[in-house]
């Protein structure tokens, strides 16, 4: 009796160790993913610098010493840009299919809503710079990539749309791997259904600012994120057409250093201006106000 | 067995057809051809039809060019770089009337394939096409796009150039065109780089071709990190004509005649010839924002999704 006790303590504890160990490994993990992990100190997934977590996230999420932009949730987005209580958002109520009937593409979205308390990549609604009124909408690549299904592309061409009847400026953030392949043709139609939304926003004569963030590639680019009338990016974004890996199967060589990052795009004259974070508010700021109405 | 192999099978008996003399032989195996013929086509998989989409013998864009329209002069070059020979535009007459053509070129041996760079265009191909797009517009000629092409090109040079911007710098005009745009996929229609000259009034598939978001090579490789599962990618990704026109992602299915649009490629052109004459019938009397604007609704309402209604909810939640 006594003895299957002691036994049956000594597996718990060795359980609590194992747990520990899984728990210490844990925060080594951080370099694999570039994510913002959660901890009081964090490595710098570039620099390999520890930092303060607390110190990171006031400095907007860019690395203390090397300024490496860490990949951003939506919400942190919204955070650092627009101003303190202004967002309203618009657009609930989506609700994601499977119409290829992939396995486990329903049960994927369904933890990823949970652990990312969005409804899909994409939110957008009425926000204010500055006191500046506009339409924002802002992809999360933490949700599936921030791929571009048939929720995405009926979001993104309602914010447009959203704009249209307001007539306000639109900005947006754009954080994404392409279109989203668990849909098949239907992401693919995605892409010509933004760009149509897009010249009928052109035609009423409205503003759109793209942002092209860390990782913008696939059919988001070949469709509305390169249609902005300027295009904004962050420092080192890659931003691209073919993935650097596809790419490299394809040619069969190694690609040159730099390829496919936004100073890359800038010499090539695919983007307007590379902005670091910490200036993108003020940069809006003025963008939108150099385009408000009677002035 | 797959659809290849069944064929090889088929060449073999018309080979034999070639050597009889024997009337009464010929005869027999001209049934038995038929016959042949007719079961190889029964149960395709979807597999069957991507081979068939990527057949080698398949009538290219050029043949079709050649089998369908009269007076064809090839236009060359954006005007601004260079000029991809992926892609192939210009004007023809089609019964008479003026069009604007722009496809993409396949070709049929490996060097014809390099040269054409096997239809991957470059930006530099699709700005072709949209300065000849822009023309059709400006002279209110109908403008009839044959997809053919396993995507746009994913390289270094194409990338500094804009692949992207290209595309979506195609859908961004096309739909504001205010001419009809009909689009016929004659082989592989693979992702944004088929969809850069496929955003149509009117969309339209041979039987044996495909017309998906990637290559099911890619497709596999992207799911399930195995590139050589690309037989059953073709299975899942609803990609033949058959599941697309249910799927209300275009208009109609164009018939290929027994055994593959190859095995008679006069009657190919003979039924490619009919749609688009009917299609283009349709437009006759209609101004151009109904045009533009049956486009532009067309593709705004495509998606698959579902939207939790509010509505429903008044006076149970307060």
């Amino acid at each position: 009796m006594r003895h299957d006790l002691l036994k049956s303590a000594f597996e718990k504890q060795k359980k609590f160790k194992s747990n520990l160990r899984t728990f210490r490994e844990k925060p080594l993990q951080t370099s694999k993913t570039p994510d913002v992990p959660k901890g009081l100190y964090d490595k710098c997934t570039e620099c390999g610098k520890t930092f303060m977590t607390k110190d990171m996230i006031a400095d907007k999420f860019v690395c203390p010493s090397c300024g490496n932009h860490f990949r951003l949730r939506a919400i942190d987005r919204l955070n650092i840009t627009i101003d303190p209580l202004s967002f309203l958002e618009k657009g609930l109520g989506y609700i994601t299919l499977d119409p290829l009937f992939i396995e486990g593409y329903e049960q994927k979205i369904a933890t990823l809503k949970k652990e990312t308390k969005m409804d899909e990549a994409y939110i957008y609604g009425y926000a204010q710079i500055k006191g500046l009124p506009l339409v924002i909408g802002v992809m999360d690549s933490h949700f599936m990539m921030g791929s571009m299904g048939s929720v995405v592309g009926e979001k993104v061409t309602k914010s447009i749309e959203y704009a249209m009847v307001k007539r306000l400026p639109l900005v947006m953030f754009i954080a994404s791997g392409g279109a989203r392949m668990q849909e098949g043709i239907f992401s693919l139609m995605q892409m010509g259904k933004t760009a149509g939304a897009l010249r009928k926003l052109h035609d009423q004569g409205l503003l759109f600012v793209s942002v092209l963030t860390h990782p913008t590639t696939g059919g988001v680019t070949a469709s509305f994120a390169s249609l902005g009338d300027i295009i904004l990016s962050e420092p080192k974004a890659l931003i691209g057409f073919a993935g650097p890996r596809v790419i490299k199967q394809t040619i069969k060589q190694e690609l040159p250093e730099g390829f496919q990052r936004a100073e890359f795009l800038l010499e090539k004259g695919m983007i307007d201006k590379v902005v670091h974070r910490h200036q993108m508010r003020d940069t809006l700021h003025t963008i939108l106000k150099m385009h408000e109405k009677g002035s | 067995m797959d659809i290849l192999r069944k064929e090889k099978k088929l060449f073999k008996l018309e080979d034999q057809l070639k050597e009889l003399d024997d009337e009464k032989a010929i005869k027999s195996i001209k049934s038995k051809i038929e016959d042949y013929k007719q079961n190889m086509l029964k149960d395709l998989t979807a597999w069957d039809r991507v081979l068939l989409a990527r057949h080698n013998k398949r009538p290219s864009t050029r043949d079709v060019i050649q089998g369908v329209f009269d007076d064809f002069i090839e236009l060359h070059g954006d005007r601004n770089y260079g000029d991809d020979k992926a892609i192939i535009a210009g004007i023809a007459n089609f019964n008479g009337q003026p069009v604007t053509i722009i496809g993409q070129q396949k070709g049929k041996t490996t060097e014809e394939n390099i040269e054409t760079n096997f239809a991957m265009p470059h930006p530099e191909g699709y700005r072709k096409a949209l300065r000849l797009m822009k023309q059709a517009d400006k002279f209110d000629r109908p403008i009839i796009t044959l997809i053919d092409t396993p995507g746009a090109y994913p390289g270094i040079g194409a990338e500094s150039r804009g692949q992207a911007e290209a595309i979506a710098r195609n859908l961004y005009d096309m739909s504001a065109f205010g001419v009809p745009v009909i689009a016929i996929i004659l082989g592989e229609g693979g992702s944004g780089g088929a969809l850069a000259i496929g955003l149509a009034n009117q969309v339209y598939m041979l039987e044996n071709s495909i017309y998906s978001i990637l290559s099911p090579e890619g497709y596999a490789s992207i799911l399930w990190k195995d590139a050589s599962k690309a037989k059953e990618a073709a299975e899942v990704m609803k990609l033949t004509s058959y599941d697309l026109e249910e799927m209300g992602i275009i208009e109609g299915i164009i018939k290929e005649p027994l055994g593959g649009a190859h095995h008679n490629p006069d009657k190919t052109f003979e039924a490619i010839s009919k749609t688009i004459q009917k299609s283009l019938e349709s437009f006759y009397n209609r101004s151009s924002y109904e045009i533009t604007t049956a486009r532009y609704t067309k593709f705004r309402k495509i998606g698959f999704f579902q939207r939790f209604n509010y509505e429903n909810l008044k006076g149970v939640v307060k």
